[in-house]
Protein backbone atom coordinates (compact mmCIF):
# COMPACT_ATOMS: atom_id res chain seq x y z
CA UNK A 1 0.00 0.00 0.00
CA UNK A 2 1.38 3.38 -0.93
CA UNK A 3 0.64 6.34 1.15
CA UNK A 4 -0.38 9.66 -0.33
CA UNK A 5 1.19 12.69 1.22
CA UNK A 6 -1.24 15.29 2.59
CA UNK A 7 -1.33 18.84 1.36
CA UNK A 8 0.67 21.33 3.33
CA UNK A 9 -1.94 24.06 2.83
CA UNK A 10 -5.71 24.09 3.48
CA UNK A 11 -7.71 22.53 0.61
CA UNK A 12 -11.37 22.71 -0.29
CA UNK A 13 -11.79 18.94 0.21
CA UNK A 14 -14.13 18.15 3.07
CA UNK A 15 -13.60 15.26 5.39
CA UNK A 16 -16.83 13.22 5.32
CA UNK A 17 -18.33 12.52 8.73
CA UNK A 18 -17.70 8.97 9.83
CA UNK A 19 -20.69 6.84 8.88
CA UNK A 20 -20.80 5.56 12.43
CA UNK A 21 -21.91 8.89 13.80
CA UNK A 22 -24.47 9.47 11.07
CA UNK A 23 -26.41 6.23 11.54
CA UNK A 24 -26.04 5.95 15.28
CA UNK A 25 -29.37 6.42 17.02
CA UNK A 26 -30.01 6.57 20.72
CA UNK A 27 -31.56 3.41 22.12
CA UNK A 28 -33.36 5.30 24.87
CA UNK A 29 -34.94 8.74 25.10
CA UNK A 30 -33.56 11.35 27.53
CA UNK A 31 -36.53 10.78 29.86
CA UNK A 32 -35.76 7.06 30.00
CA UNK A 33 -32.07 7.63 30.61
CA UNK A 34 -32.90 10.09 33.37
CA UNK A 35 -35.31 7.65 35.02
CA UNK A 36 -32.76 4.84 34.80
CA UNK A 37 -29.94 7.00 36.18
CA UNK A 38 -32.01 8.24 39.12
CA UNK A 39 -33.25 4.72 39.91
CA UNK A 40 -29.70 3.35 39.71
CA UNK A 41 -28.36 6.04 42.06
CA UNK A 42 -31.14 5.45 44.60
CA UNK A 43 -30.72 1.67 44.35
CA UNK A 44 -26.95 1.84 44.91
CA UNK A 45 -27.35 4.17 47.91
CA UNK A 46 -30.10 1.95 49.31
CA UNK A 47 -27.96 -1.19 48.93
CA UNK A 48 -24.84 0.49 50.30
CA UNK A 49 -26.68 1.78 53.37
CA UNK A 50 -28.29 -1.64 53.85
CA UNK A 51 -24.85 -3.25 53.79
CA UNK A 52 -23.64 -0.75 56.41
CA UNK A 53 -26.57 -1.68 58.64
CA UNK A 54 -26.27 -5.40 58.14
CA UNK A 55 -22.69 -6.55 57.48
CA UNK A 56 -20.88 -6.48 60.84
CA UNK A 57 -17.51 -5.41 59.38
CA UNK A 58 -19.09 -2.49 57.51
CA UNK A 59 -21.34 -1.59 60.45
CA UNK A 60 -18.25 -1.35 62.65
CA UNK A 61 -16.28 0.67 60.12
CA UNK A 62 -19.08 3.14 59.39
CA UNK A 63 -21.06 3.43 62.64
CA UNK A 64 -23.32 6.55 62.54
CA UNK A 65 -26.34 4.31 62.79
CA UNK A 66 -29.05 6.99 62.94
CA UNK A 67 -27.75 8.65 59.74
CA UNK A 68 -27.39 5.36 57.84
CA UNK A 69 -30.91 4.32 58.84
CA UNK A 70 -32.29 7.63 57.53
CA UNK A 71 -30.43 7.27 54.21
CA UNK A 72 -31.72 3.71 53.81
CA UNK A 73 -35.33 4.59 54.62
CA UNK A 74 -35.51 7.58 52.27
CA UNK A 75 -33.66 6.07 49.31
CA UNK A 76 -35.92 3.03 49.65
CA UNK A 77 -39.05 5.12 49.80
CA UNK A 78 -38.02 7.22 46.78
CA UNK A 79 -36.87 4.24 44.69
CA UNK A 80 -40.09 3.89 42.62
CA UNK A 81 -40.44 7.66 42.07
CA UNK A 82 -38.22 8.09 38.95
CA UNK A 83 -40.07 5.34 37.10
CA UNK A 84 -43.46 6.72 38.13
CA UNK A 85 -42.40 10.21 37.01
CA UNK A 86 -41.06 8.71 33.76
CA UNK A 87 -44.52 7.36 32.94
CA UNK A 88 -45.21 10.84 31.55
CA UNK A 89 -42.87 9.92 28.68
CA UNK A 90 -44.45 8.16 25.71
CA UNK A 91 -41.16 6.40 24.88
CA UNK A 92 -40.88 5.00 28.40
CA UNK A 93 -44.46 3.74 28.33
CA UNK A 94 -43.80 2.06 24.98
CA UNK A 95 -40.70 0.36 26.37
CA UNK A 96 -42.63 -0.81 29.45
CA UNK A 97 -45.13 -2.42 27.08
CA UNK A 98 -42.28 -4.12 25.20
CA UNK A 99 -40.84 -5.40 28.48
CA UNK A 100 -44.22 -6.71 29.62
CA UNK A 101 -45.20 -8.74 26.56
CA UNK A 102 -43.64 -12.12 25.85
CA UNK A 103 -43.91 -13.69 22.40
CA UNK A 104 -42.91 -17.13 21.11
CA UNK A 105 -39.46 -15.77 20.24
CA UNK A 106 -38.85 -15.00 23.95
CA UNK A 107 -39.47 -18.61 24.92
CA UNK A 108 -37.06 -19.63 22.16
CA UNK A 109 -34.50 -17.11 23.40
CA UNK A 110 -34.71 -18.39 26.99
CA UNK A 111 -34.49 -22.02 25.91
CA UNK A 112 -31.47 -21.31 23.76
CA UNK A 113 -29.84 -19.33 26.56
CA UNK A 114 -30.43 -22.00 29.20
CA UNK A 115 -29.12 -24.77 26.94
CA UNK A 116 -26.29 -22.55 25.74
CA UNK A 117 -27.26 -23.27 22.12
CA UNK A 118 -25.51 -21.47 19.32
CA UNK A 119 -27.30 -19.86 16.45
CA UNK A 120 -29.58 -16.90 15.89
CA UNK A 121 -31.80 -15.79 18.72
CA UNK A 122 -34.55 -13.48 17.58
CA UNK A 123 -35.42 -10.70 19.96
CA UNK A 124 -37.06 -7.31 19.92
CA UNK A 125 -35.63 -4.26 21.59
CA UNK A 126 -35.22 -6.31 24.76
CA UNK A 127 -34.26 -9.96 25.07
CA UNK A 128 -36.23 -12.29 27.31
CA UNK A 129 -33.59 -12.14 30.03
CA UNK A 130 -33.85 -8.37 30.24
CA UNK A 131 -37.64 -8.66 30.38
CA UNK A 132 -37.47 -11.17 33.24
CA UNK A 133 -35.02 -8.97 35.15
CA UNK A 134 -37.19 -5.87 34.74
CA UNK A 135 -40.33 -7.62 35.99
CA UNK A 136 -38.56 -9.39 38.87
CA UNK A 137 -36.81 -6.30 40.18
CA UNK A 138 -40.02 -4.25 39.92
CA UNK A 139 -41.88 -6.83 42.00
CA UNK A 140 -39.00 -7.17 44.44
CA UNK A 141 -38.78 -3.39 44.98
CA UNK A 142 -42.51 -3.29 45.74
CA UNK A 143 -42.20 -6.14 48.26
CA UNK A 144 -39.14 -4.46 49.86
CA UNK A 145 -41.08 -1.20 50.03
CA UNK A 146 -44.11 -2.83 51.66
CA UNK A 147 -42.13 -4.85 54.21
CA UNK A 148 -39.83 -1.88 54.82
CA UNK A 149 -42.76 0.40 55.62
CA UNK A 150 -44.10 -2.19 58.08
CA UNK A 151 -40.70 -2.18 59.83
CA UNK A 152 -40.39 1.62 59.72
CA UNK A 153 -43.84 2.50 61.05
CA UNK A 154 -44.22 0.02 63.86
CA UNK A 155 -47.81 1.09 64.56
CA UNK A 156 -49.04 -0.18 61.19
CA UNK A 157 -49.32 -3.86 61.96
CA UNK A 158 -49.20 -6.32 64.88
CA UNK A 159 -45.90 -7.86 65.91
CA UNK A 160 -46.38 -11.19 64.10
CA UNK A 161 -46.75 -9.35 60.80
CA UNK A 162 -43.71 -7.16 61.55
CA UNK A 163 -41.55 -10.18 62.37
CA UNK A 164 -42.69 -11.76 59.10
CA UNK A 165 -41.95 -8.54 57.23
CA UNK A 166 -38.44 -8.44 58.73
CA UNK A 167 -37.84 -12.01 57.64
CA UNK A 168 -38.94 -11.36 54.05
CA UNK A 169 -37.06 -8.03 53.93
CA UNK A 170 -33.80 -9.67 55.10
CA UNK A 171 -33.87 -12.59 52.69
CA UNK A 172 -35.18 -10.70 49.69
CA UNK A 173 -32.46 -8.08 50.34
CA UNK A 174 -29.88 -10.81 49.85
CA UNK A 175 -31.53 -11.87 46.59
CA UNK A 176 -31.85 -8.29 45.33
CA UNK A 177 -28.17 -7.67 46.08
CA UNK A 178 -27.14 -10.70 44.05
CA UNK A 179 -29.50 -9.99 41.16
CA UNK A 180 -28.55 -6.30 40.89
CA UNK A 181 -24.86 -7.26 40.96
CA UNK A 182 -25.62 -9.64 38.08
CA UNK A 183 -27.43 -6.87 36.20
CA UNK A 184 -24.44 -4.54 36.52
CA UNK A 185 -22.01 -7.30 35.56
CA UNK A 186 -23.96 -8.13 32.40
CA UNK A 187 -24.32 -4.47 31.49
CA UNK A 188 -20.56 -3.98 31.81
CA UNK A 189 -19.92 -7.09 29.72
CA UNK A 190 -22.34 -5.86 27.05
CA UNK A 191 -20.72 -2.45 27.10
CA UNK A 192 -17.19 -3.80 26.52
CA UNK A 193 -18.51 -6.13 23.79
CA UNK A 194 -20.19 -3.23 22.01
CA UNK A 195 -17.10 -1.10 22.27
CA UNK A 196 -14.93 -3.88 20.85
CA UNK A 197 -17.43 -4.52 18.07
CA UNK A 198 -17.56 -0.85 17.13
CA UNK A 199 -13.79 -0.66 17.09
CA UNK A 200 -13.68 -3.64 14.69
CA UNK A 201 -16.30 -2.27 12.34
CA UNK A 202 -15.20 1.33 12.42
CA UNK A 203 -11.48 1.49 12.91
CA UNK A 204 -11.72 5.31 12.69
CA UNK A 205 -9.03 5.36 9.99
CA UNK A 206 -6.27 4.33 12.33
CA UNK A 207 -3.27 3.33 10.25
CA UNK A 208 -2.62 0.33 12.49
CA UNK A 209 -5.78 -1.44 11.32
CA UNK A 210 -4.57 -1.42 7.74
CA UNK A 211 -1.15 -2.56 8.74
CA UNK A 212 -2.46 -5.52 10.74
CA UNK A 213 -3.27 -7.52 7.60
CA UNK A 214 0.10 -6.99 6.04
CA UNK A 215 2.20 -10.14 5.81
CA UNK B 1 -42.99 -9.42 7.18
CA UNK B 2 -41.69 -11.67 9.89
CA UNK B 3 -44.65 -13.61 11.34
CA UNK B 4 -43.21 -13.43 14.88
CA UNK B 5 -42.44 -9.74 14.84
CA UNK B 6 -40.54 -9.44 18.11
CA UNK B 7 -42.02 -6.15 19.27
CA UNK B 8 -45.63 -6.80 18.41
CA UNK B 9 -47.89 -5.16 21.00
CA UNK B 10 -49.76 -8.41 21.54
CA UNK B 11 -48.21 -11.36 23.36
CA UNK B 12 -48.56 -12.71 26.84
CA UNK B 13 -48.21 -10.10 29.62
CA UNK B 14 -45.59 -12.19 31.43
CA UNK B 15 -43.98 -9.13 33.03
CA UNK B 16 -47.18 -8.12 34.79
CA UNK B 17 -47.67 -11.69 36.03
CA UNK B 18 -44.15 -11.78 37.47
CA UNK B 19 -44.70 -8.49 39.33
CA UNK B 20 -48.00 -9.75 40.77
CA UNK B 21 -46.40 -13.11 41.54
CA UNK B 22 -43.63 -11.39 43.51
CA UNK B 23 -46.24 -9.48 45.53
CA UNK B 24 -48.07 -12.74 46.25
CA UNK B 25 -44.85 -14.49 47.24
CA UNK B 26 -43.93 -11.56 49.50
CA UNK B 27 -47.26 -11.74 51.31
CA UNK B 28 -46.98 -15.52 51.59
CA UNK B 29 -43.45 -15.12 52.97
CA UNK B 30 -44.66 -12.71 55.65
CA UNK B 31 -47.37 -15.20 56.66
CA UNK B 32 -45.09 -18.25 56.60
CA UNK B 33 -42.13 -16.49 58.25
CA UNK B 34 -42.36 -18.17 61.70
CA UNK B 35 -42.23 -21.61 60.08
CA UNK B 36 -39.43 -20.68 57.67
CA UNK B 37 -37.49 -18.94 60.45
CA UNK B 38 -37.52 -22.11 62.58
CA UNK B 39 -36.27 -24.07 59.59
CA UNK B 40 -33.41 -21.64 59.00
CA UNK B 41 -32.43 -21.70 62.67
CA UNK B 42 -32.49 -25.51 62.75
CA UNK B 43 -30.21 -25.54 59.69
CA UNK B 44 -27.87 -22.96 61.22
CA UNK B 45 -27.48 -25.07 64.38
CA UNK B 46 -26.27 -28.03 62.33
CA UNK B 47 -23.82 -25.95 60.33
CA UNK B 48 -20.22 -26.71 61.28
CA UNK B 49 -18.77 -24.21 58.78
CA UNK B 50 -20.21 -21.11 60.42
CA UNK B 51 -21.23 -19.87 56.97
CA UNK B 52 -24.84 -19.42 58.10
CA UNK B 53 -23.72 -16.67 60.50
CA UNK B 54 -23.38 -14.46 57.45
CA UNK B 55 -27.01 -15.10 56.49
CA UNK B 56 -29.94 -13.13 57.88
CA UNK B 57 -31.01 -14.06 61.42
CA UNK B 58 -28.13 -16.41 62.18
CA UNK B 59 -28.86 -16.16 65.93
CA UNK B 60 -25.80 -14.05 66.70
CA UNK B 61 -25.13 -10.57 68.01
CA UNK B 62 -25.23 -7.69 65.59
CA UNK B 63 -22.97 -4.70 66.05
CA UNK B 64 -24.67 -1.34 66.38
CA UNK B 65 -22.89 1.92 67.04
CA UNK B 66 -24.35 5.40 66.76
CA UNK B 67 -21.04 7.17 66.18
CA UNK B 68 -18.37 7.01 63.48
CA UNK B 69 -15.76 5.35 65.66
CA UNK B 70 -15.15 4.66 69.31
CA UNK B 71 -11.70 5.02 70.89
CA UNK B 72 -10.71 1.75 72.60
CA UNK B 73 -10.07 1.90 76.34
CA UNK B 74 -8.09 -0.58 78.39
CA UNK B 75 -7.33 -1.27 82.06
CA UNK B 76 -4.92 1.68 82.12
CA UNK B 77 -7.12 4.30 80.45
CA UNK B 78 -10.63 3.25 81.52
CA UNK B 79 -12.47 5.28 84.19
CA UNK B 80 -16.05 5.06 85.46
CA UNK B 81 -17.35 8.22 87.14
CA UNK B 82 -20.25 8.07 89.64
CA UNK B 83 -21.66 11.51 90.46
CA UNK B 84 -24.80 13.68 90.56
CA UNK B 85 -27.11 13.63 93.58
CA UNK B 86 -24.78 11.54 95.73
CA UNK B 87 -22.89 12.22 98.94
CA UNK B 88 -19.58 10.71 97.77
CA UNK B 89 -18.85 11.14 94.04
CA UNK B 90 -16.16 8.70 92.98
CA UNK B 91 -14.15 7.35 90.04
CA UNK B 92 -13.50 3.65 89.49
CA UNK B 93 -10.71 2.07 87.47
CA UNK B 94 -11.18 -1.34 85.89
CA UNK B 95 -9.11 -2.85 88.73
CA UNK B 96 -11.39 -1.17 91.31
CA UNK B 97 -14.45 -2.71 89.66
CA UNK B 98 -12.81 -6.13 89.58
CA UNK B 99 -12.28 -6.11 93.36
CA UNK B 100 -16.02 -5.62 93.95
CA UNK B 101 -18.19 -8.75 94.37
CA UNK B 102 -19.17 -10.10 90.94
CA UNK B 103 -22.63 -11.36 89.98
CA UNK B 104 -23.16 -13.72 87.02
CA UNK B 105 -26.52 -13.77 85.19
CA UNK B 106 -27.50 -16.00 82.26
CA UNK B 107 -30.50 -14.68 80.34
CA UNK B 108 -31.62 -14.27 76.74
CA UNK B 109 -30.64 -11.04 75.03
CA UNK B 110 -33.54 -9.49 73.09
CA UNK B 111 -32.99 -6.65 70.65
CA UNK B 112 -35.86 -4.32 69.85
CA UNK B 113 -35.18 -4.95 66.13
CA UNK B 114 -36.15 -8.58 66.62
CA UNK B 115 -33.02 -10.67 67.03
CA UNK B 116 -32.55 -12.71 70.18
CA UNK B 117 -29.46 -14.47 71.46
CA UNK B 118 -30.34 -17.25 73.92
CA UNK B 119 -28.68 -17.83 77.30
CA UNK B 120 -25.95 -15.23 77.27
CA UNK B 121 -23.85 -14.97 80.46
CA UNK B 122 -23.04 -11.49 81.81
CA UNK B 123 -20.89 -10.90 84.86
CA UNK B 124 -20.13 -7.74 86.79
CA UNK B 125 -20.90 -5.50 89.74
CA UNK B 126 -24.50 -4.86 90.74
CA UNK B 127 -25.34 -1.24 89.97
CA UNK B 128 -27.15 -0.98 93.32
CA UNK B 129 -23.84 -1.67 95.05
CA UNK B 130 -22.10 1.28 93.35
CA UNK B 131 -25.10 3.52 94.11
CA UNK B 132 -25.07 2.55 97.78
CA UNK B 133 -21.33 3.15 97.99
CA UNK B 134 -21.84 6.66 96.60
CA UNK B 135 -24.71 7.45 98.98
CA UNK B 136 -27.80 8.42 96.97
CA UNK B 137 -29.49 11.57 98.29
CA UNK B 138 -33.21 11.50 99.22
CA UNK B 139 -34.30 13.83 96.37
CA UNK B 140 -32.84 11.50 93.71
CA UNK B 141 -35.32 9.77 91.37
CA UNK B 142 -33.34 8.46 88.41
CA UNK B 143 -29.94 7.47 87.02
CA UNK B 144 -28.42 8.67 83.78
CA UNK B 145 -25.70 6.73 81.98
CA UNK B 146 -23.19 8.25 79.59
CA UNK B 147 -20.70 6.54 77.33
CA UNK B 148 -17.19 7.21 76.07
CA UNK B 149 -18.34 6.91 72.46
CA UNK B 150 -19.31 10.54 73.07
CA UNK B 151 -22.94 10.24 71.98
CA UNK B 152 -24.87 7.42 73.58
CA UNK B 153 -26.81 7.84 76.78
CA UNK B 154 -29.38 5.86 78.71
CA UNK B 155 -31.44 6.24 81.85
CA UNK B 156 -33.35 4.23 84.43
CA UNK B 157 -35.58 5.18 87.31
CA UNK B 158 -33.87 4.72 90.67
CA UNK B 159 -36.17 1.80 91.38
CA UNK B 160 -35.21 0.08 88.10
CA UNK B 161 -31.52 0.83 88.66
CA UNK B 162 -31.60 -0.90 92.06
CA UNK B 163 -32.90 -4.21 90.68
CA UNK B 164 -30.73 -7.27 91.27
CA UNK B 165 -30.50 -7.97 87.54
CA UNK B 166 -28.95 -4.64 86.55
CA UNK B 167 -25.16 -4.92 86.32
CA UNK B 168 -22.13 -2.88 85.46
CA UNK B 169 -20.81 -5.72 83.34
CA UNK B 170 -17.12 -6.59 82.98
CA UNK B 171 -17.62 -9.98 81.34
CA UNK B 172 -19.93 -11.21 78.60
CA UNK B 173 -20.13 -14.76 77.27
CA UNK B 174 -17.59 -15.64 80.00
CA UNK B 175 -14.90 -13.41 78.52
CA UNK B 176 -13.94 -9.81 79.20
CA UNK B 177 -16.40 -7.56 77.31
CA UNK B 178 -14.70 -6.88 73.97
CA UNK B 179 -14.49 -3.41 72.46
CA UNK B 180 -17.05 -4.36 69.79
CA UNK B 181 -19.52 -5.37 72.50
CA UNK B 182 -19.00 -2.18 74.49
CA UNK B 183 -15.97 -3.12 76.58
CA UNK B 184 -14.17 -2.90 78.81
CA UNK B 185 -17.33 -2.03 80.78
CA UNK B 186 -20.93 -1.89 79.66
CA UNK B 187 -24.28 -1.67 81.35
CA UNK B 188 -26.46 -4.80 81.46
CA UNK B 189 -30.19 -4.37 82.12
CA UNK B 190 -31.46 -7.95 81.94
CA UNK B 191 -35.25 -7.39 81.87
CA UNK B 192 -35.20 -4.72 79.16
CA UNK B 193 -34.54 -4.47 75.43
CA UNK B 194 -30.85 -4.47 74.70
CA UNK B 195 -30.59 -0.78 73.78
CA UNK B 196 -30.91 -0.09 77.52
CA UNK B 197 -27.65 -2.02 78.07
CA UNK B 198 -25.43 0.88 77.06
CA UNK B 199 -22.01 0.02 75.65
CA UNK B 200 -18.75 1.76 76.60
CA UNK B 201 -20.14 2.94 79.95
CA UNK B 202 -18.16 5.85 81.39
CA UNK B 203 -20.54 7.83 83.57
CA UNK B 204 -23.29 7.15 86.12
CA UNK B 205 -25.09 10.33 87.20
CA UNK B 206 -27.86 10.29 89.79
CA UNK B 207 -30.57 12.80 88.78
CA UNK B 208 -33.91 14.13 90.02
CA UNK B 209 -35.83 12.96 86.92
CA UNK B 210 -35.52 10.49 84.04
CA UNK B 211 -33.85 12.04 80.99
CA UNK B 212 -34.59 10.15 77.76
CA UNK B 213 -31.52 8.48 76.23
CA UNK B 214 -30.17 8.47 72.69
CA UNK B 215 -32.65 6.12 71.02
CA UNK B 216 -35.45 7.29 73.31
CA UNK B 217 -35.17 10.79 71.87
CA UNK B 218 -35.64 9.01 68.53
CA UNK B 219 -38.90 7.31 69.48
CA UNK B 220 -38.00 4.27 71.59
CA UNK B 221 -39.72 3.65 74.92
CA UNK B 222 -37.93 4.78 78.08
CA UNK B 223 -39.39 1.91 80.11
CA UNK B 224 -38.17 -0.83 77.80
CA UNK B 225 -39.42 -4.04 79.47
CA UNK B 226 -39.01 -6.96 77.06
CA UNK B 227 -42.46 -7.96 75.80
CA UNK B 228 -44.24 -4.97 77.35
CA UNK B 229 -42.91 -1.97 75.43
CA UNK B 230 -42.09 -0.62 71.98
CA UNK B 231 -45.25 -2.29 70.66
CA UNK B 232 -43.60 -5.71 70.88
CA UNK B 233 -44.77 -8.93 72.49
CA UNK B 234 -41.53 -10.91 72.81
CA UNK B 235 -41.22 -13.49 75.56
CA UNK B 236 -39.74 -11.73 78.64
CA UNK B 237 -36.02 -12.31 79.19
CA UNK B 238 -36.40 -12.43 82.98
Amino acid sequence: MTSTPGSAVPTAAKMPRPSEQAVRTRRFSPAERWAHGATAALMLLCIASAACLYVPVLAQAVGRRALVVTVHEWTGLLLPVPLLAGLASRALRADLRRLDRFGPHDRHWLRAELRRERGPRPQGKFNAGQKLYAAWIAGAVLVMLGTGLLMWFTGLAPLAVRTGATFVHDWLALAVGIVVAGHIWMALRMWTHRKALRALRHPDGEPASGGMNRP
Amino acid sequence: MNPTRPDAPQGTPVGRRIVLGMLGLGAAGVAAAPLLQRGVEALARQDPTGLTDALPAGGAFRYYSVTASVPPKNARTYRLRVDGLVDRPSTYTLADLRTEPQTRLVRDVQCVTGWRVPETPFEGVRLSRLLDAAGVRPEARAVRFTCFDGAYSESLTLEQARRDDVLVALRMQDEPVSHEHGGPVRLYVAPMYFYKSAKWLSGITVTDAVRPGYWEERGYDVDAWVGRSNGREDAPTV
